[in-house]
Protein backbone atom coordinates (compact mmCIF):
# COMPACT_ATOMS: atom_id res chain seq x y z
CA UNK A 1 0.00 0.00 0.00
CA UNK A 2 1.37 3.57 -0.81
CA UNK A 3 0.24 6.49 1.41
CA UNK A 4 0.35 10.12 0.29
CA UNK A 5 0.16 12.87 2.85
CA UNK A 6 -0.17 16.47 2.08
CA UNK A 7 1.49 18.69 4.55
CA UNK A 8 1.27 22.65 4.61
CA UNK A 9 3.34 25.01 5.66
CA UNK A 10 1.67 27.69 8.32
CA UNK A 11 2.32 30.28 10.94
CA UNK A 12 3.65 28.12 14.30
CA UNK A 13 0.76 27.68 16.38
CA UNK A 14 2.54 29.54 19.32
CA UNK A 15 2.72 32.56 17.44
CA UNK A 16 0.92 35.70 18.58
CA UNK A 17 -1.33 36.96 15.03
CA UNK A 18 -0.61 40.27 14.08
CA UNK A 19 -3.16 41.57 11.85
CA UNK A 20 -1.03 44.32 8.61
CA UNK A 21 -2.44 47.45 9.75
CA UNK A 22 -3.76 48.14 6.22
CA UNK A 23 -6.14 45.29 6.38
CA UNK A 24 -4.58 43.16 3.87
CA UNK A 25 -3.87 40.11 6.02
CA UNK A 26 -1.65 39.19 8.91
CA UNK A 27 2.12 39.36 9.55
CA UNK A 28 3.97 37.22 8.13
CA UNK A 29 7.66 38.23 7.66
CA UNK A 30 9.95 37.32 10.14
CA UNK A 31 7.61 35.16 11.56
CA UNK A 32 8.25 31.55 13.08
CA UNK A 33 6.31 28.99 10.22
CA UNK A 34 6.44 25.21 10.85
CA UNK A 35 4.15 22.62 9.51
CA UNK A 36 0.66 22.72 10.40
CA UNK A 37 -0.13 20.70 13.80
CA UNK A 38 -2.47 17.56 12.70
CA UNK A 39 -0.49 17.55 9.21
CA UNK A 40 2.34 16.16 11.84
CA UNK A 41 -0.16 13.91 12.79
CA UNK A 42 -1.05 12.24 9.46
CA UNK A 43 2.78 11.88 8.58
CA UNK A 44 3.02 10.18 11.47
CA UNK A 45 0.74 7.94 11.24
CA UNK A 46 1.65 6.85 7.83
CA UNK A 47 4.96 6.46 8.95
CA UNK A 48 3.86 3.99 11.82
CA UNK A 49 1.62 2.31 9.13
CA UNK A 50 4.76 1.79 7.03
CA UNK A 51 6.41 0.66 10.10
CA UNK A 52 4.52 -2.43 10.98
CA UNK A 53 4.62 -3.59 7.52
CA UNK A 54 1.36 -2.94 6.07
CA UNK A 55 2.30 0.08 3.65
CA UNK A 56 5.40 0.47 1.76
CA UNK A 57 6.25 3.75 0.34
CA UNK A 58 5.37 7.04 2.43
CA UNK A 59 5.24 10.27 -0.20
CA UNK A 60 4.83 13.71 1.71
CA UNK A 61 3.56 16.57 -0.74
CA UNK A 62 2.98 20.18 0.26
CA UNK A 63 1.32 23.02 -2.21
CA UNK A 64 3.16 26.53 -1.89
CA UNK A 65 5.96 28.38 -2.31
CA UNK A 66 9.42 27.54 -2.44
CA UNK A 67 9.88 28.03 1.48
CA UNK A 68 6.96 25.19 1.81
CA UNK A 69 9.54 22.44 1.06
CA UNK A 70 10.41 22.65 4.55
CA UNK A 71 7.50 21.21 6.03
CA UNK A 72 8.06 18.26 2.95
CA UNK A 73 11.77 18.10 4.41
CA UNK A 74 10.61 18.07 7.43
CA UNK A 75 8.30 14.84 6.84
CA UNK A 76 11.44 13.33 5.31
CA UNK A 77 13.17 13.34 8.35
CA UNK A 78 10.55 11.77 10.39
CA UNK A 79 10.07 8.76 8.07
CA UNK A 80 8.28 9.68 4.14
CA UNK A 81 10.29 8.09 1.71
CA UNK A 82 10.61 10.83 -0.95
CA UNK A 83 8.75 14.19 -1.38
CA UNK A 84 6.48 16.51 -4.21
CA UNK A 85 6.79 20.43 -3.98
CA UNK A 86 4.08 21.62 -6.36
CA UNK A 87 5.24 25.34 -6.60
CA UNK A 88 2.91 27.74 -6.22
CA UNK A 89 3.25 31.85 -5.32
CA UNK A 90 0.23 33.52 -3.29
CA UNK A 91 -2.67 32.57 -1.71
CA UNK A 92 -4.52 29.50 -3.07
CA UNK A 93 -8.05 28.42 -2.05
CA UNK A 94 -8.59 24.80 -0.48
CA UNK A 95 -10.41 24.33 -3.97
CA UNK A 96 -7.44 24.48 -6.12
CA UNK A 97 -5.31 23.37 -3.81
CA UNK A 98 -7.90 19.91 -3.61
CA UNK A 99 -7.59 19.82 -7.96
CA UNK A 100 -3.58 20.02 -7.73
CA UNK A 101 -3.34 16.84 -5.32
CA UNK A 102 -6.43 15.19 -7.70
CA UNK A 103 -3.54 15.57 -10.37
CA UNK A 104 -0.80 14.28 -7.95
CA UNK A 105 -2.85 11.14 -7.04
CA UNK A 106 -3.33 10.99 -11.00
CA UNK A 107 -0.09 10.58 -11.46
CA UNK A 108 1.54 8.65 -7.82
CA UNK A 109 -2.16 6.23 -7.70
CA UNK A 110 -2.06 6.50 -4.09
CA UNK A 111 -3.89 3.89 -2.23
CA UNK A 112 -4.68 5.84 0.60
CA UNK A 113 -4.19 10.24 1.04
CA UNK A 114 -4.11 11.37 4.59
CA UNK A 115 -3.82 15.40 5.75
CA UNK A 116 -4.73 17.25 8.51
CA UNK A 117 -8.47 17.86 9.26
CA UNK A 118 -8.08 21.22 8.71
CA UNK A 119 -5.41 24.61 8.41
CA UNK A 120 -4.93 26.15 11.61
CA UNK A 121 -4.02 29.95 9.53
CA UNK A 122 -7.01 29.63 7.27
CA UNK A 123 -9.54 27.44 9.48
CA UNK A 124 -11.17 26.30 6.66
CA UNK A 125 -11.47 22.49 7.00
CA UNK A 126 -12.46 21.74 3.40
CA UNK A 127 -9.33 20.44 1.18
CA UNK A 128 -9.73 16.75 2.23
CA UNK A 129 -13.45 16.37 2.02
CA UNK A 130 -13.05 18.43 -1.47
CA UNK A 131 -10.21 15.98 -2.81
CA UNK A 132 -12.39 12.95 -2.06
CA UNK A 133 -15.24 14.03 -3.74
CA UNK A 134 -12.87 15.43 -7.11
CA UNK A 135 -11.60 11.28 -6.66
CA UNK A 136 -15.14 10.28 -5.69
CA UNK A 137 -13.15 8.20 -2.95
CA UNK A 138 -14.76 7.48 0.86
CA UNK A 139 -13.66 10.06 2.91
CA UNK A 140 -12.93 9.39 7.05
CA UNK A 141 -12.48 12.94 8.30
CA UNK A 142 -11.56 14.05 12.00
CA UNK A 143 -9.87 10.74 12.26
CA UNK A 144 -8.56 9.54 16.09
CA UNK A 145 -7.97 6.01 15.18
CA UNK A 146 -7.31 4.12 12.41
CA UNK A 147 -6.88 0.40 12.18
CA UNK A 148 -6.06 -0.82 9.06
CA UNK A 149 -7.55 -4.54 7.59
CA UNK A 150 -6.28 -5.73 4.11
CA UNK A 151 -8.21 -2.95 1.61
CA UNK A 152 -10.16 -1.57 4.26
CA UNK A 153 -9.68 0.51 7.29
CA UNK A 154 -11.88 0.79 10.16
CA UNK A 155 -11.77 4.84 11.33
CA UNK A 156 -13.07 6.03 14.39
CA UNK A 157 -13.73 9.85 14.14
CA UNK A 158 -14.66 12.56 16.24
CA UNK A 159 -17.79 13.96 16.05
CA UNK A 160 -20.14 16.48 18.00
CA UNK A 161 -22.04 14.22 19.69
CA UNK A 162 -18.82 11.80 20.55
CA UNK A 163 -17.38 9.07 18.22
CA UNK A 164 -18.35 7.47 15.00
CA UNK A 165 -16.57 4.11 13.55
CA UNK A 166 -16.99 3.71 9.60
CA UNK A 167 -15.19 1.48 7.52
CA UNK A 168 -13.98 2.85 4.19
CA UNK A 169 -12.51 0.76 1.42
CA UNK A 170 -9.09 1.84 -0.05
CA UNK A 171 -8.40 3.98 -2.23
CA UNK A 172 -9.53 6.85 0.47
CA UNK A 173 -9.17 9.99 1.91
CA UNK A 174 -8.23 10.16 5.87
CA UNK A 175 -8.39 14.27 7.75
CA UNK A 176 -6.31 13.59 10.63
CA UNK A 177 -7.47 14.43 14.12
CA UNK A 178 -4.80 15.97 16.89
CA UNK A 179 -5.46 12.90 18.84
CA UNK A 180 -4.69 10.37 16.64
CA UNK A 181 -1.32 9.77 17.79
CA UNK A 182 2.00 11.96 19.23
CA UNK A 183 4.25 12.77 16.41
CA UNK A 184 7.71 11.93 16.98
CA UNK A 185 10.58 14.62 16.89
CA UNK A 186 13.64 14.41 13.91
CA UNK A 187 16.63 12.55 15.32
CA UNK A 188 19.87 14.41 14.00
CA UNK A 189 21.46 11.31 11.88
CA UNK A 190 17.49 11.54 10.42
CA UNK A 191 17.91 15.39 9.66
CA UNK A 192 20.70 14.51 7.95
CA UNK A 193 19.41 11.51 6.10
CA UNK A 194 16.49 13.37 5.01
CA UNK A 195 18.59 15.77 3.02
CA UNK A 196 19.64 13.24 0.63
CA UNK A 197 16.12 12.10 -0.13
CA UNK A 198 14.44 13.09 -3.59
CA UNK A 199 11.90 16.48 -3.53
CA UNK A 200 10.50 16.70 -6.91
CA UNK A 201 9.72 20.05 -7.64
CA UNK A 202 6.53 20.50 -9.98
CA UNK A 203 5.28 24.26 -10.87
CA UNK A 204 1.55 24.43 -10.07
CA UNK A 205 1.20 26.02 -13.93
CA UNK A 206 2.21 22.98 -15.46
CA UNK A 207 -0.65 20.85 -13.84
CA UNK A 208 -3.74 22.03 -16.33
CA UNK A 209 -5.87 23.25 -13.39
CA UNK A 210 -7.91 26.33 -12.58
CA UNK A 211 -6.44 28.10 -9.65
CA UNK A 212 -8.29 31.22 -10.13
CA UNK A 213 -9.12 32.49 -6.87
CA UNK A 214 -12.88 32.56 -6.12
CA UNK A 215 -13.18 34.48 -3.15
CA UNK A 216 -11.99 38.09 -2.77
CA UNK A 217 -10.51 38.86 0.71
CA UNK A 218 -11.82 42.60 1.43
CA UNK A 219 -10.39 43.41 4.13
CA UNK A 220 -8.67 41.14 7.67
CA UNK A 221 -9.11 43.16 10.65
CA UNK A 222 -8.91 42.70 14.23
CA UNK A 223 -11.36 41.30 16.30
CA UNK A 224 -12.95 43.40 18.76
CA UNK A 225 -11.42 43.41 22.01
CA UNK A 226 -12.45 42.29 25.72
CA UNK A 227 -12.59 45.18 27.75
CA UNK A 228 -10.20 44.88 30.88
CA UNK A 229 -11.99 42.46 33.94
CA UNK A 230 -10.80 42.70 37.50
CA UNK A 231 -9.12 40.09 40.34
CA UNK A 232 -11.07 39.17 42.66
CA UNK A 233 -9.76 38.56 46.27
CA UNK A 234 -11.69 35.02 47.24
CA UNK A 235 -14.40 32.68 46.05
CA UNK A 236 -16.88 34.90 48.27
CA UNK A 237 -16.55 38.08 46.20
CA UNK A 238 -16.45 36.10 42.94
CA UNK A 239 -20.03 34.82 43.75
CA UNK A 240 -21.10 38.21 44.90
CA UNK A 241 -20.29 39.58 42.29
CA UNK A 242 -21.98 37.03 39.73
CA UNK A 243 -25.04 37.23 41.10
CA UNK A 244 -25.01 41.12 41.83
CA UNK A 245 -23.27 42.66 39.44
CA UNK A 246 -23.03 40.25 36.41
CA UNK A 247 -26.54 39.02 37.23
CA UNK A 248 -25.62 35.50 35.77
CA UNK A 249 -26.55 33.04 38.31
CA UNK B 1 -32.87 32.49 -6.39
CA UNK B 2 -33.08 31.21 -3.05
CA UNK B 3 -31.10 29.60 -0.29
CA UNK B 4 -31.07 26.29 0.53
CA UNK B 5 -30.59 24.80 4.38
CA UNK B 6 -29.60 21.68 5.01
CA UNK B 7 -31.24 20.61 8.08
CA UNK B 8 -29.29 18.46 10.41
CA UNK B 9 -31.21 15.74 12.79
CA UNK B 10 -31.15 13.05 14.54
CA UNK B 11 -33.98 11.07 12.53
CA UNK B 12 -36.38 11.77 15.41
CA UNK B 13 -35.46 15.32 16.07
CA UNK B 14 -34.00 18.67 14.43
CA UNK B 15 -30.53 19.53 16.13
CA UNK B 16 -31.00 22.74 18.23
CA UNK B 17 -28.20 24.29 15.42
CA UNK B 18 -30.17 23.57 12.53
CA UNK B 19 -32.40 26.66 13.90
CA UNK B 20 -29.34 28.76 14.10
CA UNK B 21 -28.07 28.00 10.49
CA UNK B 22 -31.79 29.56 9.16
CA UNK B 23 -31.96 32.22 11.14
CA UNK B 24 -28.51 32.45 8.98
CA UNK B 25 -29.96 31.46 5.67
CA UNK B 26 -32.94 34.02 6.20
CA UNK B 27 -30.38 36.62 6.19
CA UNK B 28 -28.51 36.03 3.00
CA UNK B 29 -32.28 35.91 1.39
CA UNK B 30 -35.81 35.48 2.84
CA UNK B 31 -36.67 32.80 0.28
CA UNK B 32 -35.21 29.75 2.12
CA UNK B 33 -35.73 26.12 1.12
CA UNK B 34 -34.68 23.43 3.41
CA UNK B 35 -33.58 20.14 2.92
CA UNK B 36 -33.69 17.06 4.88
CA UNK B 37 -32.21 14.05 3.98
CA UNK B 38 -32.78 10.91 6.82
CA UNK B 39 -34.50 7.66 7.67
CA UNK B 40 -37.76 7.21 8.91
CA UNK B 41 -37.33 11.20 9.31
CA UNK B 42 -41.10 12.56 8.51
CA UNK B 43 -40.74 13.48 12.51
CA UNK B 44 -37.97 15.64 12.49
CA UNK B 45 -39.30 16.93 8.76
CA UNK B 46 -42.39 18.11 10.03
CA UNK B 47 -40.43 20.18 12.98
CA UNK B 48 -38.38 21.76 10.03
CA UNK B 49 -41.79 22.73 8.33
CA UNK B 50 -42.95 24.83 11.20
CA UNK B 51 -39.59 26.78 11.44
CA UNK B 52 -40.62 30.53 10.88
CA UNK B 53 -38.28 31.08 8.54
CA UNK B 54 -38.60 28.01 6.40
CA UNK B 55 -41.02 28.43 2.97
CA UNK B 56 -40.41 25.22 1.69
CA UNK B 57 -39.62 21.75 2.88
CA UNK B 58 -37.55 18.90 0.54
CA UNK B 59 -37.66 15.49 2.25
CA UNK B 60 -35.40 12.53 1.10
CA UNK B 61 -35.80 9.16 2.50
CA UNK B 62 -33.67 6.28 2.24
CA UNK B 63 -32.39 3.38 4.79
CA UNK B 64 -29.09 4.44 3.79
CA UNK B 65 -29.27 8.14 5.28
CA UNK B 66 -30.19 6.98 8.67
CA UNK B 67 -26.42 7.34 9.32
CA UNK B 68 -25.67 10.92 7.78
CA UNK B 69 -22.73 9.75 5.81
CA UNK B 70 -21.41 12.18 3.61
CA UNK B 71 -20.82 10.15 0.60
CA UNK B 72 -24.50 9.52 0.85
CA UNK B 73 -26.04 13.11 1.59
CA UNK B 74 -23.65 14.93 -1.02
CA UNK B 75 -25.16 13.35 -4.14
CA UNK B 76 -28.47 14.47 -3.52
CA UNK B 77 -27.87 18.10 -2.68
CA UNK B 78 -25.77 18.46 -5.68
CA UNK B 79 -28.56 16.93 -8.15
CA UNK B 80 -31.27 19.97 -5.99
CA UNK B 81 -28.45 22.76 -5.84
CA UNK B 82 -29.20 23.99 -9.48
CA UNK B 83 -32.41 25.71 -8.10
CA UNK B 84 -30.53 28.16 -5.80
CA UNK B 85 -28.00 30.37 -5.44
CA UNK B 86 -26.56 29.58 -2.16
CA UNK B 87 -26.38 26.07 -0.21
CA UNK B 88 -26.14 26.65 3.94
CA UNK B 89 -25.48 24.20 6.65
CA UNK B 90 -24.06 24.25 10.39
CA UNK B 91 -20.06 24.63 10.89
CA UNK B 92 -20.63 21.76 12.96
CA UNK B 93 -18.89 18.33 12.47
CA UNK B 94 -22.05 17.36 10.49
CA UNK B 95 -21.32 20.09 7.97
CA UNK B 96 -17.23 20.16 8.26
CA UNK B 97 -17.79 16.77 6.97
CA UNK B 98 -20.60 17.91 4.50
CA UNK B 99 -20.32 20.90 2.69
CA UNK B 100 -16.63 20.59 0.99
CA UNK B 101 -17.50 17.22 -0.72
CA UNK B 102 -20.83 19.10 -2.45
CA UNK B 103 -18.69 22.50 -3.21
CA UNK B 104 -16.29 20.25 -4.72
CA UNK B 105 -18.63 18.48 -6.87
CA UNK B 106 -20.24 22.01 -7.78
CA UNK B 107 -16.66 23.66 -8.64
CA UNK B 108 -17.49 26.33 -5.63
CA UNK B 109 -15.50 27.86 -3.18
CA UNK B 110 -16.87 27.42 0.22
CA UNK B 111 -16.88 29.88 2.39
CA UNK B 112 -16.71 28.44 5.76
CA UNK B 113 -17.77 29.17 9.40
CA UNK B 114 -19.05 32.60 8.84
CA UNK B 115 -19.66 34.43 12.12
CA UNK B 116 -22.15 37.53 10.04
CA UNK B 117 -24.00 37.97 6.55
CA UNK B 118 -23.07 41.16 5.18
CA UNK B 119 -24.44 40.41 2.03
CA UNK B 120 -25.85 38.28 -0.30
CA UNK B 121 -22.36 37.46 -1.77
CA UNK B 122 -20.12 38.97 1.43
CA UNK B 123 -19.70 37.63 4.79
CA UNK B 124 -17.28 37.93 7.88
CA UNK B 125 -15.74 34.77 9.00
CA UNK B 126 -12.48 34.29 11.94
CA UNK B 127 -9.10 32.93 10.84
CA UNK B 128 -6.10 32.25 12.67
CA UNK B 129 -8.05 30.83 15.82
CA UNK B 130 -10.30 33.96 16.09
CA UNK B 131 -7.16 36.06 15.90
CA UNK B 132 -8.64 38.17 12.75
CA UNK B 133 -11.66 38.24 11.01
CA UNK B 134 -11.75 38.35 7.35
CA UNK B 135 -14.65 40.02 5.13
CA UNK B 136 -14.68 37.64 2.18
CA UNK B 137 -16.44 38.45 -0.92
CA UNK B 138 -17.65 35.03 -3.28
CA UNK B 139 -17.42 35.37 -6.77
CA UNK B 140 -18.84 31.85 -7.28
CA UNK B 141 -22.49 31.96 -8.85
CA UNK B 142 -23.12 28.94 -6.78
CA UNK B 143 -22.18 29.64 -2.92
CA UNK B 144 -21.46 26.86 -0.88
CA UNK B 145 -21.65 28.52 3.36
CA UNK B 146 -21.11 26.96 6.43
CA UNK B 147 -22.49 29.10 9.21
CA UNK B 148 -21.03 29.30 12.99
CA UNK B 149 -24.18 28.91 14.53
CA UNK B 150 -23.65 30.55 18.41
CA UNK B 151 -23.02 34.20 15.89
CA UNK B 152 -26.98 33.44 15.04
CA UNK B 153 -29.75 33.48 17.18
CA UNK B 154 -32.32 30.51 16.94
CA UNK B 155 -35.39 31.42 14.65
CA UNK B 156 -38.79 30.48 15.85
CA UNK B 157 -39.69 27.01 16.17
CA UNK B 158 -43.05 27.75 15.57
CA UNK B 159 -45.18 29.67 13.11
CA UNK B 160 -44.14 28.25 9.67
CA UNK B 161 -46.34 26.04 7.89
CA UNK B 162 -43.89 24.89 4.80
CA UNK B 163 -45.39 22.30 2.11
CA UNK B 164 -43.16 18.95 2.46
CA UNK B 165 -42.50 18.17 -0.95
CA UNK B 166 -40.59 14.55 -1.64
CA UNK B 167 -37.71 14.19 -3.40
CA UNK B 168 -36.36 11.22 -5.48
CA UNK B 169 -32.92 9.31 -3.45
CA UNK B 170 -29.74 8.82 -4.93
CA UNK B 171 -27.82 5.87 -5.25
CA UNK B 172 -25.88 4.49 -2.15
CA UNK B 173 -22.19 5.28 -1.72
CA UNK B 174 -20.89 1.48 -1.15
CA UNK B 175 -17.33 2.02 -0.06
CA UNK B 176 -18.11 3.41 2.99
CA UNK B 177 -20.00 1.84 5.73
CA UNK B 178 -21.30 2.66 8.71
CA UNK B 179 -20.32 0.73 11.54
CA UNK B 180 -20.95 2.68 15.17
CA UNK B 181 -22.09 5.83 16.94
CA UNK B 182 -20.42 6.10 20.92
CA UNK B 183 -22.69 8.91 22.32
CA UNK B 184 -22.49 10.25 25.80
CA UNK B 185 -25.72 10.31 27.06
CA UNK B 186 -26.24 13.00 29.74
CA UNK B 187 -28.99 14.85 31.32
CA UNK B 188 -26.78 18.22 31.26
CA UNK B 189 -27.66 21.16 28.59
CA UNK B 190 -25.79 20.35 25.40
CA UNK B 191 -22.44 22.50 25.66
CA UNK B 192 -23.24 23.89 21.94
CA UNK B 193 -26.50 25.86 23.42
CA UNK B 194 -26.04 26.16 27.14
CA UNK B 195 -26.61 29.33 29.51
CA UNK B 196 -23.43 28.35 32.04
CA UNK B 197 -20.66 26.06 30.82
CA UNK B 198 -17.98 25.30 33.69
CA UNK B 199 -14.52 23.94 32.14
CA UNK B 200 -11.78 22.24 33.50
CA UNK B 201 -7.89 21.94 31.94
CA UNK B 202 -4.59 20.35 32.99
CA UNK B 203 -5.20 21.93 36.16
CA UNK B 204 -7.50 19.27 36.98
CA UNK B 205 -4.67 16.81 37.24
CA UNK B 206 -6.76 13.75 36.83
CA UNK B 207 -10.17 12.43 35.73
CA UNK B 208 -11.48 12.15 39.23
CA UNK B 209 -10.53 15.50 40.27
CA UNK B 210 -12.79 16.67 36.82
CA UNK B 211 -15.48 15.01 39.44
CA UNK B 212 -15.38 18.91 41.28
CA UNK B 213 -16.42 20.20 38.01
CA UNK B 214 -19.05 17.58 37.68
CA UNK B 215 -20.69 18.88 41.00
CA UNK B 216 -20.83 22.82 40.39
CA UNK B 217 -21.99 22.05 36.81
CA UNK B 218 -24.74 20.09 38.65
CA UNK B 219 -25.21 22.54 40.72
CA UNK B 220 -25.98 25.63 38.19
CA UNK B 221 -27.65 23.33 35.83
CA UNK B 222 -24.24 24.37 33.47
CA UNK B 223 -22.68 22.10 30.66
CA UNK B 224 -19.68 20.78 30.82
CA UNK B 225 -16.25 21.91 28.87
CA UNK B 226 -12.40 21.10 29.14
CA UNK B 227 -9.69 22.12 26.98
CA UNK B 228 -7.57 19.97 24.40
CA UNK B 229 -4.86 19.44 27.39
CA UNK B 230 -7.83 17.30 30.00
CA UNK B 231 -9.21 15.79 26.56
CA UNK B 232 -5.38 14.75 25.34
CA UNK B 233 -4.59 13.67 29.21
CA UNK B 234 -7.57 11.38 29.29
CA UNK B 235 -9.69 13.51 32.16
CA UNK B 236 -13.13 13.66 30.29
CA UNK B 237 -14.20 12.51 26.44
CA UNK B 238 -13.52 14.51 23.50
CA UNK B 239 -17.12 15.86 22.78
CA UNK B 240 -16.47 18.29 25.71
CA UNK B 241 -13.27 19.88 23.98
CA UNK B 242 -13.99 23.85 23.19
CA UNK B 243 -11.75 25.57 21.04
CA UNK B 244 -9.91 25.86 17.69
CA UNK B 245 -10.35 22.32 16.76
CA UNK B 246 -13.34 21.15 19.25
CA UNK B 247 -16.73 23.54 19.99
CA UNK B 248 -17.21 26.95 19.74
CA UNK B 249 -19.49 28.36 23.02
CA UNK B 250 -21.01 31.21 23.79
CA UNK B 251 -22.39 31.04 27.21
CA UNK B 252 -23.73 34.08 29.34
CA UNK B 253 -21.30 32.41 31.77
CA UNK B 254 -18.43 30.73 30.95
CA UNK B 255 -15.93 29.73 34.50
CA UNK B 256 -12.22 28.01 33.33
CA UNK B 257 -11.01 25.97 36.22
CA UNK B 258 -7.19 25.50 35.95
CA UNK B 259 -7.35 26.17 32.24
CA UNK B 260 -4.03 28.29 31.21
CA UNK B 261 -5.76 29.68 27.72
CA UNK B 262 -3.69 28.91 25.01
CA UNK B 263 -4.53 30.84 21.82
CA UNK B 264 -6.83 27.46 20.59
CA UNK B 265 -9.04 27.22 23.96
CA UNK B 266 -9.54 31.04 23.81
CA UNK B 267 -10.95 30.92 20.47
CA UNK B 268 -13.29 28.71 21.70
CA UNK B 269 -14.95 30.90 24.26
CA UNK B 270 -14.11 34.41 24.32
CA UNK B 271 -16.89 35.17 22.70
CA UNK B 272 -18.67 34.24 26.03
CA UNK B 273 -21.16 37.02 27.95
CA UNK B 274 -19.02 36.56 31.21
CA UNK B 275 -15.64 34.77 31.39
CA UNK B 276 -14.53 33.89 35.17
CA UNK B 277 -11.33 32.11 35.43
CA UNK B 278 -9.82 30.27 38.36
CA UNK B 279 -5.92 29.22 38.01
CA UNK B 280 -2.89 29.15 40.63
CA UNK B 281 -1.03 31.67 38.16
CA UNK B 282 -1.49 34.85 38.20
CA UNK B 283 -0.08 35.21 34.71
CA UNK B 284 -1.77 32.84 32.92
CA UNK B 285 -3.36 34.39 30.02
CA UNK B 286 -6.53 33.20 30.72
CA UNK B 287 -6.90 36.17 33.04
CA UNK B 288 -6.50 38.58 30.32
CA UNK B 289 -9.93 37.53 28.99
CA UNK B 290 -11.51 36.79 32.18
CA UNK B 291 -14.23 39.69 33.33
CA UNK B 292 -13.50 38.01 36.94
CA UNK B 293 -10.06 36.55 37.94
CA UNK B 294 -9.21 34.61 40.76
CA UNK B 295 -5.95 33.55 41.37
CA UNK B 296 -6.08 30.53 43.81
CA UNK B 297 -5.11 27.09 43.60
CA UNK B 298 -8.28 25.33 42.62
CA UNK B 299 -8.93 22.26 44.49
CA UNK B 300 -9.38 24.90 47.72
CA UNK B 301 -11.47 27.37 45.61
CA UNK B 302 -13.63 24.47 43.95
CA UNK B 303 -15.03 23.24 47.40
CA UNK B 304 -15.30 27.32 48.73
CA UNK B 305 -17.44 27.96 45.26
CA UNK B 306 -20.04 24.89 46.56
CA UNK B 307 -20.13 26.32 49.87
CA UNK B 308 -21.00 29.82 48.35
CA UNK B 309 -23.02 28.39 45.84
CA UNK B 310 -25.16 26.19 48.63
CA UNK B 311 -25.59 29.60 50.21
CA UNK B 312 -27.52 31.37 47.52
CA UNK B 313 -31.28 31.09 48.14
CA UNK B 314 -31.48 31.09 44.51
CA UNK B 315 -29.89 30.26 41.55
CA UNK B 316 -30.72 31.01 38.21
CA UNK B 317 -31.50 27.84 35.78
Amino acid sequence: MKILVAVKRVIDYNVQIRVKEDGTGVVTDNVKMSTNPPDDNAIEEAVKIKEAGKATEVVAVTVGEEKAQETVRKALAVGADRGIHVKVDGIIEPLAVSKILQKVVDKEKPDLVFMGKQAIDDDCNQTGQMLSALLNWPQATFASKIDVKDNKLEVTREIDEGLETIEINVPAIVTCDLRLNEPRYASLPNIMKAKKKPIEQIAASDLDVDLSPRLEQLKVEEPPKRKAGIKVANVAELVQKLKNEAKVI
Amino acid sequence: MSVLLIAEHNNKELRPFTLNAATAASQIDEDVHAVIIGHNSAEAAKKLSELSVVKKVLSVEAAHYENFTAENFAPVIIKLAEDYSHIVCSANTFGKNLMPRIAAHLDTSQVSDIIKVISADTFLRPIYAGNAFATIKSNDTKKCVTIRPTSFDPCGSTGGSAPIEKVDASEEFSNTKFIKREEIKSDRPELGTARIVVSGGRGMQSGDNFKLITGIADKLGAAIGASRAAVDAGYISNDHQVGQTGKVVVPELYIAIGISGAIQHLAGMKESKVIVAINKDGEAPIFSVADYGLEADLFEAIPQFMEELNKLNTIQK
